[in-house]
């Protein structure tokens, strides 16, 4: 738990009673979160549940239709020069990765900040190889993601939206897609950015990693939080019915 | 590691890979004569190709009066372009060359022996040719290209940076010379399109529908992509109209219609007849860009958009390069065809290569000599597209790197 950290009260996300409809069918019906400074959130939920939708709202890649939410104190509205300021201070990182196969590892992450934050190639480089440092592949800079494997490429990920420096960081199922042996070196690397103080919101269900550094775990079911609390409270003593089973069936295998 | 170690070793030392035994004999059976049948048929096919080979080379070099192109060369190459001015079409030639060479240094020093037969061909022309400036002229252009070639070895950096600027230059550079100037100098005396023809205006006409249709036609693609409904319809009218008819109307109409278009401005032939081909071409290449954005994964857009990037920069920065990289062998395809299609330009009355031939071919001296003439321009058409498909090779396989 990244307790050693003063965290403040005052939240840096805040979201009220969030909506979200694809089409006729309601993904989102509600949700009410308040995140503060420094907080690891972790939320997890069955397949479909709209873990996805909520957490792509909050950098507006999808857009909610009813509620309020509001990142560091600028509330996403149509207002486009809103989204792009809210979107500098929150990276994310995908289930697919998704880095520019047609660019180098070092290009991936200098260019948001070379053409967003307009730092030289010099400076943006600088960082670029210290974060890769970070995230424990400086060896792999000149590389291109296709040389990469799934674990490598999700921390060049990581380095991508950290080169931004954001004040949040959103992590959408991160370690879904890689073979066992390679989740724990991205993992690490989360651990180790919970622990820096990064506020972080984790769609996840390595259950091991919300024990290790989660201060609040939210379950979602159809489109609402069915509780929350800390990992303690969830894992020792779930008040829903629905949280005993999920979690009796995530943790047995 | 010792020579007698156990099967199964801790240390597993990497191994080289198996070098694959290449023997002609195994070749040819593995290929030609696996199955009964496979040897039949190479056998009936090795017969005729055989005969076909014969006959041709009987004809191509006993019966074949080649002297039609011989005497008539310069025709085939620049049309009636002035001898005077001749001097700055080798310009332009020797120029490209030395471009060649800088880039070849520079982007393709694995293709190497490729290199000393490109760079041999101007020599071999000039031993061959039986004009004296010629020779002179060829011997520059293989100069020009070697020291191209040896500048990006010594000083690669700077090359590099020269040879781009170099090729952006070209295109202006070319169309002065070849056009020359209207002041009152002496030095480059303008030339007339009427005079233009030949190699020399195929080349052009081709060049220029590249170079101006292929932005028109990303623009179309990204437009068509718009969802702002007037340019997407605008957009959607245009392509589906020109690819609606077919290339001659196209030019026909260019030949026709611009002038009513822009009254008072007399647009020269060549130059309606370049518009026609770049509006055709860029409505093809627009429907071929749009099947390359199309294949980008919806992630890619998300993951630009979410570390900041405008709309406009996913597009250029991200969506675009990989994109076009997708459609590479299909645009090349397309730039071949374009090539060839210029000889239509015949129907409105200008002599491209195509149309050289005709006229050679109604010169009384030389009647009936078909054969002869369209097996020469079969064969410098042959030629350059087999130069661009090569090059489309080497690009696609340069910029697969790491896929
Ligand atoms: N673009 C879309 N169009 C229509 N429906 C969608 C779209 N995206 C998601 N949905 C639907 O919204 C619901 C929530 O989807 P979401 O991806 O948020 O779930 P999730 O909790 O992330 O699930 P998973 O664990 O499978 O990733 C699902 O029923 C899904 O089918
Ligand atoms: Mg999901």
């Amino acid at each position: 738990m990244s307790a050693n950290i003063p965290s403040t009260t005052d939240p840096i996300i805040i979201c009220r009673d969030v909506h979200k409809w694809y089409g006729n069918y309601h993904a989102l019906r509600g949700i009410t979160m308040e995140v503060r400074r420094g907080e690891v959130v972790v939320v997890f939920g069955p397949s479909g549940s709209g873990k996805s939708t909520f957490i792509r709202t909050i950098n507006r890649l999808e857009e909610h239709q009813r509620g309020q939410i509001i990142v560091d104190g600028i509330e996403l509205t149509h207002d486009v020069r809103n989204i792009e300021r809210i979107r500098m201070e929150t990276g994310m990182v995908f289930q697919q990765f998704n880095l520019f196969p047609h660019l180098t590892v070092i290009d991936n992450i200098t260019l948001a900040p070379i053409w967003v934050r307009r730092w030289t190639k010099a400076q943006a480089e600088e960082i670029a190889m210290q974060l890769l440092k970070r995230v424990g592949i400086p060896e792999q800079a000149r590389k291109y993601p296709g040389q990469l494997s799934g674990g490598q490429q999700q921390r060049v990920a990581i380095a991508r939206a950290l080169a931004m420096q954001p004040k949040i960081m959103l992590f959408d199922e991160p370690t879904s897609a890689l073979d066992p042996e390679m989740i724990k070196e991205v993992l690490d690397v989360m651990v180790e950015l919970a622990e820096s103080g990064m506020t972080m919101i984790v769609v996840t269900h390595e259950m091991g990693f919300a024990r290790a550094v989660a201060d609040t775990m939210y379950f979602f079911d159809q489109g609402r939080i069915v509780e929350s609390g800390t990992p303690d409270q969830m894992f020792s003593d779930p008040r829903e019915a629905r949280t005993k089973l999920f979690l009796s069936q995530i943790l047995s295998h | 590691m010792s020579a007698n170690t156990p099967t199964v070793s801790k240390t597993a030392e990497p191994l080289p890979p198996p070098t694959e035994r290449y023997s002609v004999v195994r070749w040819l059976h593995k290929n030609l004569f696996s199955t009964w049948y496979n040897a039949l048929l190479t056998v009936v096919m090795l017969a005729l190709a055989a005969l076909l080979v014969r006959g041709v080379l009987e004809w191509a070099l006993t019966q074949a009066r080649w002297e039609v192109i011989s005497a008539n060369l310069r025709l085939f190459m620049v049309g009636q372009y002035p001898v005077t001015a001749l001097w700055r079409i080798w310009a332009c030639v020797a120029l490209l060359a030395f471009l060649i060479g800088m880039s070849w240094g520079i982007w393709g020093r694995m293709q190497r022996g490729g290199a000393v037969a490109f760079g041999a061909l101007p020599f071999i022309l000039a031993i061959i040719t039986s004009d004296e400036p010629s020779r002179v002229a060829l011997v520059i252009t293989g100069i020009a290209g070697i020291v191209g070639y040896a500048l990006s070895w010594r000083w690669g950096a700077v090359v590099q940076r020269v040879s781009i600027i170099g090729w952006i230059l070209y295109f202006p550079i070319l169309f002065v010379l070849v056009s020359g100037l209207d002041a009152a100098d002496s030095v480059l005396p303008p030339v007339p399109t009427n005079l233009w023809g030949g190699l020399l205006l195929t080349l052009l006409l081709t060049v220029v529908g590249i170079v101006f249709s292929f932005p028109l036609g990303v623009l179309l693609a990204l437009g068509r992509q718009s969802k702002l409904p007037v340019i997407n319809w605008l957009c959607v009218i245009y392509i589906e109209l020109i690819r609606g008819v077919p290339f001659i109307s196209v030019l026909f109409m260019a030949q026709l219609m611009l002038p009513l278009f822009l009254p008072g401005i007399t647009i020269d032939r060549v130059v309606r007849a370049m518009a026609g081909v770049i509006i055709f071409s860029a409505a093809y290449l627009a429907e071929n860009v749009r099947g390359g954005l199309q294949s980008i994964p919806r992630g890619q857009h998300e993951a630009a958009r979410a570390l900041g990037l405008s709309p406009w920069q996913t597009t250029l920065l991200i969506v675009l390069p990989q994109a076009l990289r997708a459609v590479i062998p299909i645009l090349v395809g397309q730039f071949i065809a374009l090539f060839k299609d210029t000889s239509l330009v015949v129907i409105v009355g200008l002599l491209d290569l195509m149309g050289i031939a005709r006229t050679v071919l109604a010169q009384p001296d030389f009647l009936g000599l078909q054969a002869e003439v369209y097996t020469f321009v079969a064969f410098v058409y042959g030629v350059f597209c087999y130069l661009m498909s090569a090059f489309s090779q080497r690009l696609e396989a340069h910029l697969h790197i790491g896929r």
